[in-house]
C-alpha cells in the first residue's frame, strides 16, 4: 500500500499516519541495528585520495579529519534510490565525509529517532517533514541549526516565506528545506475527450471545474473520486479551507478554526461530490488513485509525488495543472522534507561541519531529487533551465506562492488528526460536516489546551 | 522437604500418573533440598522480571503521571488520568470507551464462529481420506502470512467500487456495491470473516491435535453399544476435548480483545472510529501522541477487563466439569 503512497504520509498529523505509525513493515528493527553500528569507523567507501574535491556553491568545504555521517530518513518509496545516488555522489566527492544512509518507513522513523537520540545512539543528520519539526524540537531531539544556516550562506530570499518561515520554533531555525512536495490537479484526458472538454484546458475554477464534472457526469463518468480518508481527502480539505478563506487554527493555534464558515463551505462541497453523483459513495484507501489510473476517475488532486506512478501507467493519458481555485482564492496544501541536525550527547564539531557540508551540497544537486517529484525548496535550483523542462514539477512549483503549513507547535500533529475523523464522517455521509467538524473540533481545543501546557512548561 | 517425604511415601507404581512419577524423580535424585526447583526456574523468572514484571510495574507508576520519556517534566497527576477515562469532558474519556466497544464487538462476533468452524474443520481433517496433508495445509497456510500482508490483499479485495468481492457479486447480479470497509454493519463483517480466515486454521491444528488424544477404544466402545455420530460427538469427542477448549477459548478471546493490525489495515478504524480497537487507540496515544500516561492507564483498565474475562471463561469451563 506504501508504494501507493507518497513516502510521506506521516508526517501530516493524519489518523492515517498515526494508525500505520505501527505497521508491521519491513523497515522495523532497522534502527536498532543501525544504531548499533553508530559512529566509529571513518573509512569511506570509495574515497580516494585521487579524487579531486569538486566544491559547488561559496566553498564551505569541511578540512577536518575524516568522518562518518549517519544519515536517516524515511525515503522507502521511488525517491529512496534517488537519494542514495546523490549521497554516493556527496561521497565520491568529498573524500574526509562518508554518508551512511538508511531508510525506513516514516512511521516508524518518527518512533525510533526519538529514541535512538535520547539513548545516546541517533544519527547525525536526519529528515523530517515540517510539520513534525517543532514537536521534535520540543522534545529536544534535534538541534538548532541557526548558525549552520548561516555558516552555509543560505539566503532566506531563495526560499518561499511559507516553507522558510515554518521550519522555525522558539525563535530558532530547526530545520532547512530540501523540497515542497504540494497537492496538485491531475486529468485524466482520455475522459475529458469523451466527455467533449478541451483536455489541453483542464478546469481551473469552481465554474468550470462543476461545469466539467456535469459533462463528465452526461458520460457516466464519475469525475472526482472523494477519498474519506488523509490521502487524499484531509489533505483536499486543508487545501479547500484556505480557498474559501478559512484556516485550521487561530493565529495563535489555541483554537481550531475549521468549524466556522470557510471549513463547513470546504467540507460541504467535497460532500456535495459523493451525493451529486460526481463521485462513488464509500471510496476506499487508494481507490481514488488506482481509479485514476484505469480511466475511471477523471479528475484527482494529489501529492506532486505521484508523477512518478502516473507516468509508470500504461495507457493513461495524464495531465498535470494547479488545483482550481473552488473557494474563490488560489490556495495548497503542501508539505515539505527539511535537513535537520540530531541532539548528541557529545557534540562533535567535526560532525557538525561536515553534516552542514553535506546538507548544502545536498540542497544545491536538489535537481535530481526533483526529477523524482519534488519541488526543490531551493529558488536557485528552481530557476535552472533543467527544472523548467520538467513539465509537472514547474507546473506545480507555480503554487509555491500560496501553499500552505501548519503551524509550528509541537504536538500540533495530534490536533490535525481530529480532521481526519471529521472529513471521514462527512464524506462517509455518516454525519452533516458542520456536526463532524464541530465534533472534532472540540476535541482539538483541548489537545491544544493540553499540549500548550505539556509543552510550555 | 515436602516432595521429599512424598517421594518416600510415594511409591513410583504403574498406576502413578506421569507427574508423580516426576516428583518421585526429583525428590530421590536431589541431595540439595528444596533449592533445586528455585534454580531451575531461576532464569525464566528473572526474564520474567526483566520483561514483564518490571515493565508491568512501572507502567503502574507512568500512568500516575502525564508522561513523555523525553520531556524533563513529568508532572504527578496522581489518579488523574484514570479519572480522565470516566469523564466525558476528558479528551480522552469518549474515545476510549468507543475503543473499548468496538473490542468488545470484534470479541463477541470473531470468538464463535473461531470456535465453531475450526473444530468442524479439525473434525473432517481428522477422518481418513486422500490428500489429507494436503488440506491440513492448505488450511493452515493463511496463517503464516503476516497482517500487513493479509490486511493489504483485503483492502482492495474489499473495496467497495474497484474490489474484487464487489465485482463477482455484481457478476452473480448482486449489484449493491456494499461498503464492506467504509460503513457498518459491513466493516464487522469483514474483519470477523478475514480474521476467521486467517487464523482459523491455527485453531484447527490444536483441536487436531486434541482430537488425536482421544483414545480410539471410547469409539470403538460406543460403536459396539450403537452409538449414533451425534451421541459420540457429544459424550466422547466434547469432553475429550475439554482441555483444549479451555485453551483454544482463552487464546481467541485474548487474541480477538488485542485485534489491531486488521482494523489499522483494512478499515483504518473507519467509518469516523467506530471500528478504532482499544489496542489501536492506546498505540495511537501512547507512540503516536506521545501521552503515555493516558495510554498506560487506559491499558491497565483494559488488563483489568481481560483478566476477569479470562477468569470468567475458567469458571465457565469448571461447571461444564462438574
Amino acid at each position: 500500500m506504501h508504494n501507493l503512497k507518497h513516502p510521506a504520509p506521516v508526517a501530516f498529523g493524519g489518523g492515517i499516519d498515526r494508525r500505520s505509525f505501527l505497521r508491521l513493515s519491513a523497515g522495523a528493527g532497522v534502527g536498532l541495528a543501525l544504531a548499533a553500528c553508530g559512529p566509529g569507523s571513518s573509512n569511506a567507501p570509495g574515497a580516494s585520495g585521487e579524487q579531486q574535491q569538486s566544491q559547488t556553491g561559496t566553498g564551505d568545504t569541511y578540512d577536518g579529519p575524516a568522518v562518518e555521517l549517519a544519515f536517516w530518513n524515511g525515503f522507502t518509496g521511488a525517491d529512496g534510490p534517488v537519494m542514495q545516488d546523490l549521497v554516493k555522489q556527496f561521497s565520491s566527492e568529498h573524500d574526509n565525509i562518508a554518508v551512511k544512509m538508511s531508510t525506513q518507513e516514516w512511521a516508524d522513523y518518527y518512533q525510533k529517532v526519538p529514541n535512538a537520540v535520547s539513548s545516546g545512539r541517533g544519527p547525525d543528520v536526519g529528515i523530517m517533514h515540517i510539520d513534525q519539526l517543532a514537536t521534535n524540537a520540543a522534545r529536544n531531539v534535534i538541534q538548532p541549526l541557526d548558525e549552520v544556516a548561516e555558516g552555509l550562506g543560505l539566503d532566506p530570499a531563495n526560499f518561499p516565506d511559507a516553507v522558510w518561515n515554518a521550519g522555525v520554533y522558539n525563535d530558532q531555525r530547526f530545520g532547512i528545506p530540501l523540497d515542497i512536495h504540494p497537492l496538485g490537479l491531475y486529468y485524466n484526458k482520455k475522459l475529458m475527450q469523451q466527455a467533449g472538454l478541451d483536455p489541453e484546458s483542464p478546469p481551473q475554477d469552481m465554474d468550470s471545474y462543476m461545469q466539467a464534472l456535469e459533462a463528465l457526469k452526461g458520460e457516466g463518468i464519475q469525475g472526482h473520486w472523494m477519498s474519506p480518508f488523509p490521502f487524499t481527502g484531509v489533505l483536499q480539505f486543508q487545501a479547500l479551507i484556505r480557498q474559501f478563506g478559512g484556516d485550521l487554527f487561530n493565529t495563535d493555534a489555541t483554537q481550531a478554526t475549521y468549524n466556522e464558515g470557510p471549513g463547513v463551505e470546504a467540507l460541504t462541497w467535497m460532500v456535495d461530490l459523493v451525493k451529486e453523483g460526481h463521485s462513488p459513495r464509500d471510496v476506499g484507501q487508494d481507490a481514488d488513485h488506482v481509479a485514476f489510473q484505469n480511466n475511471k476517475n477523471a479528475f484527482i488532486w494529489n501529492g506532486i509525488w505521484q508523477i512518478a506512478a502516473y507516468r509508470d501507467t500504461d495507457g493513461l493519458e495524464w495531465g498535470v495543472a494547479e488545483l482550481p481555485a473552488i473557494g474563490g482564492e488560489q490556495a495548497a496544501w503542501a508539505g515539505s522534507h527539511n535537513f535537520v541536525l540530531m541532539q548528541q550527547r557529545r557534540p562533535e564539531p567535526n560532525k557538525l561541519q561536515a553534516g552542514a557540508v553535506f546538507i548544502k551540497w545536498i540542497n544545491e544537486h536538489s535537481l535530481e531529487w526533483a526529477k523524482g517529484g519534488q519541488v526543490p525548496a531551493n529558488q536557485m535550483v528552481r530557476d535552472m533551465p533543467e527544472f523548467q523542462e520538467l513539465e509537472e514539477q514547474s507546473t506545480f512549483a507555480k503554487e509555491l506562492d500560496y501553499v500552505h503549513f501548519p503551524p509550528a507547535l509541537p504536538g500540533i500533529g495530534d490536533a490535525m488528526a481530529t480532521m481526519d475523523t471529521a472529513v471521514n464522517e462527512a464524506v462517509l455521509l455518516q454525519k452533516e460536516p458542520q456536526q463532524a467538524l464541530d465534533d472534532a473540533a472540540a476535541t482539538a481545543d483541548k489537545l491544544l489546551e493540553e499540549n500548550a501546557k505539556k509543552y510550555g512548561a | 522437604m515436602a516432595t521429599q517425604r512424598e517421594a518416600l511415601t510415594t511409591p513410583a507404581s504403574a498406576t502413578s500418573s506421569r507427574r508423580d512419577v516426576g516428583v518421585a524423580t526429583t525428590g530421590s535424585t536431589s541431595g540439595t533440598g528444596g533449592l533445586t526447583p528455585y534454580l531451575f526456574l531461576a532464569p525464566y523468572f528473572l526474564l520474567f522480571t526483566m520483561f514483564v514484571l518490571a515493565p508491568a510495574v512501572f507502567g503502574l507508576w507512568i500512568s500516575l503521571h502525564e508522561w513523555d520519556f523525553l520531556l524533563p517534566n513529568k508532572p504527578f497527576a496522581g489518579l488523574g488520568n484514570y479519572i480522565d477515562l470516566f469523564s466525558s469532558g476528558s479528551t480522552t474519556g469518549a474515545f476510549f470507551w468507543q475503543s473499548m466497544r468496538a473490542t468488545a464487538k470484534f470479541t463477541l462476533y470473531s470468538v464463535p464462529p473461531l470456535l465453531v468452524i475450526p473444530l468442524l474443520l479439525a473434525l473432517i481433517l481428522n477422518g481418513q481420506f486422500r490428500g489429507r496433508t494436503v488440506f491440513r495445509a492448505i488450511y493452515f497456510a493463511p496463517y503464516v502470512l503476516g497482517v500487513a500482508v493479509i490486511g493489504v490483499l483485503w483492502q482492495f479485495v474489499l473495496d467497495a467500487n474497484i474490489g474484487l468481492l464487489n465485482s463477482m457479486l455484481g457478476r452473480l447480479g448482486i449489484d449493491a456495491n456494499i461498503a464492506w470497509t467504509t460503513a457498518t454493519p459491513w466493516v464487522w463483517v469483514s474483519l470477523v470473516g478475514v480474521t476467521v480466515w486467517w487464523t482459523l486454521g491455527f485453531n484447527a491444528v490444536i483441536y487436531l491435535a486434541g482430537l488425536q488424544e482421544i483414545p480410539r477404544e471410547q469409539y470403538e466402545a460406543a460403536a459396539v453399544d450403537g452409538a449414533s455420530a451425534w451421541n459420540k460427538f457429544w459424550h466422547i469427542t466434547l469432553p475429550g476435548l475439554r482441555p483444549v477448549l479451555v485453551l483454544v477459548t482463552t487464546l481467541t478471546v485474548l487474541a480477538s480483545a488485542n485485534m489491531f493490525g486488521q482494523s489499522l489495515l483494512i478499515t483504518q478504524g473507519a467509518p469516523g472510529n467506530e471500528t478504532r480497537t482499544a489496542i489501536m487507540y492506546i498505540a495511537e496515544e501512547g507512540l503516536g501522541n506521545f501521552r503515555m500516561g493516558n495510554a498506560t492507564a487506559m491499558s491497565y483498565v483494559l488488563t483489568v477487563f481481560l483478566v476477569l474475562t479470562s477468569i470468567a471463561i475458567f469458571a465457565f469451563f469448571r461447571r461444564f466439569q462438574d
